[in-house]
């Protein structure tokens, strides 16, 4: 390995992750990409979705992100993300809860108005992957 | 005159008092802590958002969004009002109050029209009191752990009445934490977004590859329209923090002191019922002197 890089994950409450990593791969609205070190300067917005990357020690880690946009230079990849939690972080029941929610709401609306509905979309989104990453129990 | 009794019952009241804002003043300091621990958390995340939207701001050039664009015919003004649910802290709620009064006045004549949105219970029940419209209220979040996403509801309402012309300026009024004794009433023009400025780069060791030449996916007029909004939120959010934190430093002095003042009326009470006491023991034995020199005769 070439070298590590370094990983902030921010939310506007706290600081999610913080560390030494060796690449990460994060989901660009123009498509996933993947940073190691000495990547050219680069911006993007993120689709809501999931962060990887890998630690040190080798390890997978998924981190669960939305609203967010990716910052990487040669050294540090930093993102700003309106929600963001690791795996553990994730309530499961809660989003089960949101994604039964969503559903309905998609099921009884389909004619309502456009703003509710992409909402609702939204909401169905963000439940699926946080689930998805919950499930996964390979990972940390 | 009171009695002996009376100057009793008021000492106790008093010392009541005095327990309830002693609590009070350290209830408040533990939540003040919690805020300011907030405040500490949004920090790098505000900062690391102020300097990519500078360099991106500076790349995109003048009127890259229609949220950078003034409105050449100021006619209905918006105004946020951060205040506390609950009273009990001096000045404050009447400090931010009045500054959004002021900012009325000095522009009330030209037939501008006000409408306002609502943080906390205070500001609401003024808003009401001077019967300017209220668009929305935000009551039971002031003062507690605020979520970003508390600031984002009502900040995309604001750009989405921008953009539909419902309204041609908006501001917020807040109080600036600036220390544990000095909270300052603070107005800012959140939308037309005032001219970014370029941040100053985080002097982090890391950063210190820091090229303004990114490669932006998409562009970087894209990505400032992605941003822009998520200013107002940043800015709201902030400002919500800072009333949070200020609220409870404010509630803080405020119960000091009253604390305070508990202690000198007890002092002051205590002497009067000393003196009246000693009157009483002295008119007492002149009675028995009296009597005695009386029988004596």
């Amino acid at each position: 390995m070439a070298g590590s890089i370094r990983l902030e994950i921010v939310t506007p409450e706290k600081t999610v992750v913080s560390e030494d990593v060796q690449i990460v791969m994060a989901p660009g609205v123009v498509g996933e990409f993947g940073v190691l070190i000495g990547h050219t300067p680069f911006l993007t917005a993120l689709k809501t979705g999931v962060v990887r990357y890998s630690d040190i020690q080798g390890g997978e880690h998924m981190v669960f992100v939305s609203g967010g946009f990716a910052e990487a230079l040669p050294q540090k990849v930093t993102i700003l993300a309106e929600s963001a939690e690791r795996r553990r972080d994730i309530d499961a029941e809660r989003a089960r809860a949101a994604l039964e929610r969503a559903q309905k709401r998609l099921a009884e609306q389909r004619s309502k108005e456009e703003f509710d509905f992409i909402r609702a979309q939204a909401a169905l989104q963000r439940a699926l992957i946080r689930l998805r990453i919950a499930e996964n129990r390979s990972l940390h | 005159m009171a009695t002996l009794k009376d100057i009793k019952n008021k000492i106790s009241a008093v010392k009541k008092t005095k327990q309830i804002t002693k609590a009070m003043n350290m209830v408040a300091a533990s939540k003040l802590r919690s805020s300011q621990a907030n405040m500490e958390g949004f920090r790098p995340y505000a900062r690391k958002f102020a300097e990519v939207l500078g360099s991106l701001a500076e790349r995109a050039g003048e009127g890259a969004s229609p949220l950078l664009v003034p409105k050449p015919d100021v006619k209905r003004i918006h105004l946020v009002l951060c205040t506390s649910d609950r009273g009990l802290c001096g000045g404050f709620n009447t400090n931010l109050t009045e500054k959004a009064e002021a900012f009325m006045k000095e522009k009330a004549g030209s037939g501008i029209e006000f409408s306002f949105t609502a943080f906390g219970r205070k500001g609401r029940n003024w808003c009401r009191k001077v019967k300017t419209p209220i668009v929305s209220e935000h009551i039971g979040i002031m003062g507690t752990a605020v979520k970003f996403n508390e600031a984002a509801t009502p900040g995309r309402k604001l750009v989405q009445g921008f953009l539909e012309g419902a309204y041609d300026e908006v501001y917020v009024v807040y109080a600036e934490f600036l220390s544990m004794a000095k909270q300052v009433p603070v107005l800012k023009k959140l939308l037309p977004i005032p001219p970014i400025e370029k941040a100053e780069t985080d002097s982090g060791s890391l950063d210190q590859g820091y090229l303004p030449e990114h490669i932006c996916e998409p562009s970087a007029a894209e990505l400032l329209g992605e941003m822009l909004p998520r200013n107002v939120f940043v800015q709201l959010y902030s400002a919500l923090l800072e009333t949070s934190a200020s609220e409870h430093a404010a509630r803080m002095l405020a119960m000091n002191n009253a604390t305070k003042a508990c202690n000198d009326m007890m002092a002051n009470l205590t002497l009067v019922y000393n003196k009246a006491r000693q009157a009483a023991i002295t008119a007492e034995l002149m009675d028995i002197v009296g009597g005695a020199e009386a029988l004596k005769g």
